[in-house]
């Protein structure tokens, strides 16, 4: 069971801190300056989660890993994040929509992991939960300024939607890890978050006039550690500093 | 022209008797111009800064470092905001401001205009960048203009602790591997002569300096704050045994500070003049921010006039 815990926990940690790093980008270069702090604001909420995830990750697996070996010292293929959260910021609309999508499944999959039958689970997904609705909200109201603000926003906001939508089934996809983990109560029900999800997003995309992509092709591989080619330049630029200077405090 | 004279001296017998000039009270136009331009340089310092620092925060070396980055450079920002305000005050809009730094004709302070080239560089501006920072802005707490010297009460506890955490990353390098600590002494050497630049040129050299002081805009001298700097510096990197790169530095029992050497002036004027390692990619890079956020703006802008009218109707 552990294993399965490990491989869970690790999945969870791993949406969360590569996003992170794809908002920290950001940082200095925002639209404006309100929203350069709301966007370190979202890096930083998801860098504390991602900690909390690793660390526990490490207690699990019982080697002695710490959250920075996880996270500096795995390759691409030991990353088993959505391939949602490593893609590029683009425009705003691309980040914004990134970020609502991956909200609104993260909102309903905190708020349903404080029931977890793992009292640390369930303690770090209580520690989240405002925070999450806080950037729901937030994501929620850029789609809806953007679709129901000028015809430029519109358009950019319904092509981030037709460009990341392929990356959205990849949240959903079950296994026979969390399907044990569902079983032993320690993880919710997927397709219980993929209905919360789907009413989010059906809500938003209809006060902000936009249209729901078709589910056509979905994307897979990221959670078996397949990923797209921008994640190896995440991690180069993530790790390079650690990995030069080996086995030292900083 | 009595009158305006009159008003001259009540406004100086104000400020002789410690009373804060708040943004409705009469002041010289000589008064509301130093300090529009003082303040928004302040400003645009604030966010420029943000640039060298947020370079380091996807190679932070540990997930903690990087979290201490963020919420800096999110600090940063923070400032900023409170120093546009400050000059909205004094009748200036921000979108007017910024676009003054946008087109090159505002200043902010050159210490920007120099690159982080390592990690050890975030620990060196911390240290080094706000600790000099401080030294102003502690002095700034109490200048004549109320808007200004409340956010400066603010800014300053934030600052303190960005100056704590930088001069903890220098100390941890300095006695971390060694290549750590040649790194964290790289950075020393690096910025050591650029942060003294920080507090402007020499008394004898400083146009506005009398004015400001009479005013109260200032209370120490650009000279005076830099010995204070160089005094309490010296001793902080002697505890994590790095060394001040100034051959010329020396502890004067008479006088119970440091001698120390000349600053370069030439490099001073030039980077001043735009002839910095960055100045094009900075400002550059605050112009692609701002070209590519327009229509972010707009968007904002029309989203809330079509929610007030459908409210109005
Ligand atoms: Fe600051
Ligand atoms: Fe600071």
């Amino acid at each position: 069971m552990s294993s399965k815990l490990l491989t869970y926990t690790l999945r969870l940690a791993d949406d969360i801190l590569i996003l992170s790093q794809r908002l920290g980008e950001w940082c200095g270069h925002g639209p404006v300056l309100e929203e350069d702090i709301a966007l370190t604001n979202r890096a930083l909420d998801h860098l504390g989660e991602a900690r909390n995830l690793l660390t526990y990750a490490g207690q699990v697996e019982g080697k002695g890993r710490s959250e920075d070996d996880l996270a500096y010292l795995r390759m691409e293929r030991q990353y088993t994040n959505v391939k949602l959260v490593e893609q590029p910021n683009g425009d705003y609309a691309h980040t914004m929509v990134r970020s609502f999508l991956f909200d609104a499944y993260h909102l309903p999959l905190m708020q349903a992991l404080t029931k977890s039958k793992d009292e640390q689970l369930a303690a770090i997904a209580g520690k989240s939960v405002k925070e999450a609705t806080y950037h729901l909200r937030a994501s929620s109201e850029w789609i809806i300024r953007f679709g129901d603000g000028t015809e430029e926003s519109h358009q950019r906001a319904q092509a981030a939607l037709e460009d990341l939508w392929t990356y959205t089934g990849e949240l959903f996809e079950g296994d026979a890890v969390l399907e044990e983990m569902t079983s032993a109560g320690m993880a919710p029900d997927i397709a219980s978050i993929k209905e919360a999800w789907s009413k989010t997003v059906d809500q938003v995309l209809a006060e902000a006039t936009l249209k729901r992509p078709a589910d056509a092709f979905m994307m897979t591989g990221g959670r078996k550690g397949l990923h797209s080619e921008h994640m190896g330049f995440i991690l180069a630029e993530m790790q390079h500093v650690t990995r030069a200077y080996p086995g030292v405090e900083w | 022209m009595t009158d305006v004279k009159n008003l001259e001296e009540l406004f100086q017998a104000k400020i002789d008797a410690e009373q804060k000039i708040e943004p409705k009270d009469w002041m010289p136009d000589a008064y509301r111009k130093n300090l529009i331009r003082q303040i928004s340089q302040h400003a645009h310092s604030e966010v420029v800064g943000m640039l060298p620092e947020g370079n380091w925060i996807t190679r932070a070396p540990s997930l903690k470092r990087k979290a201490i980055l963020l919420a800096k450079v999110q600090d940063e920002a923070g400032h900023g905001l409170y120093l546009y305000s400050a000059v909205e005050t004094m009748g200036t809009s921000r979108e007017q401001t910024i676009d003054d730094l946008l087109s090159g004709k505002a200043k902010y302070s050159s210490i920007f205009n120099y690159p982080t080239l390592s990690w050890a560089d975030i620990g060196a501006i911390g240290w080094l960048v706000d600790g000099a920072a401080i030294m102003n802005q502690v002095m700034l707490c109490r200048t004549s203009y109320g808007p200004y010297a409340r956010a400066m009460v603010r800014i300053c506890k934030e600052e303190s602790f960005h100056q704590r955490q930088g001069y903890e990353i220098m100390a941890v390098l300095a006695k971390g591997s060694p290549e750590q600590k040649e790194m964290a002494q790289d950075a020393l050497n690096r910025w050591w002569w650029p942060s003294l630049m920080m507090f402007g040129p020499t008394d004898a050299n400083s146009p506005h300096s009398e004015q400001s002081m009479k005013w109260k805009i200032k209370r120490q001298s650009n000279d005076e704050l830099r010995q204070t700097f160089i005094d309490r510096t010296v001793q902080q990197a002697e505890v994590i045994g790095l060394s001040i790169p100034d051959p010329d530095l020396k502890w004067n029992e008479e006088t119970q500070h440091y001698d120390w050497g000349e600053i370069d002036w030439t490099e001073f004027n030039n980077v001043v003049a735009g002839n910095g390692p960055c100045n094009k990619e900075r400002l550059a890079a605050r112009n692609k921010a701002h070209n590519d956020g327009a229509w972010v703006r707009e968007a904002a802008l029309a989203y809330a006039a079509k929610k007030a009218k459908r409210k109005a109707a």
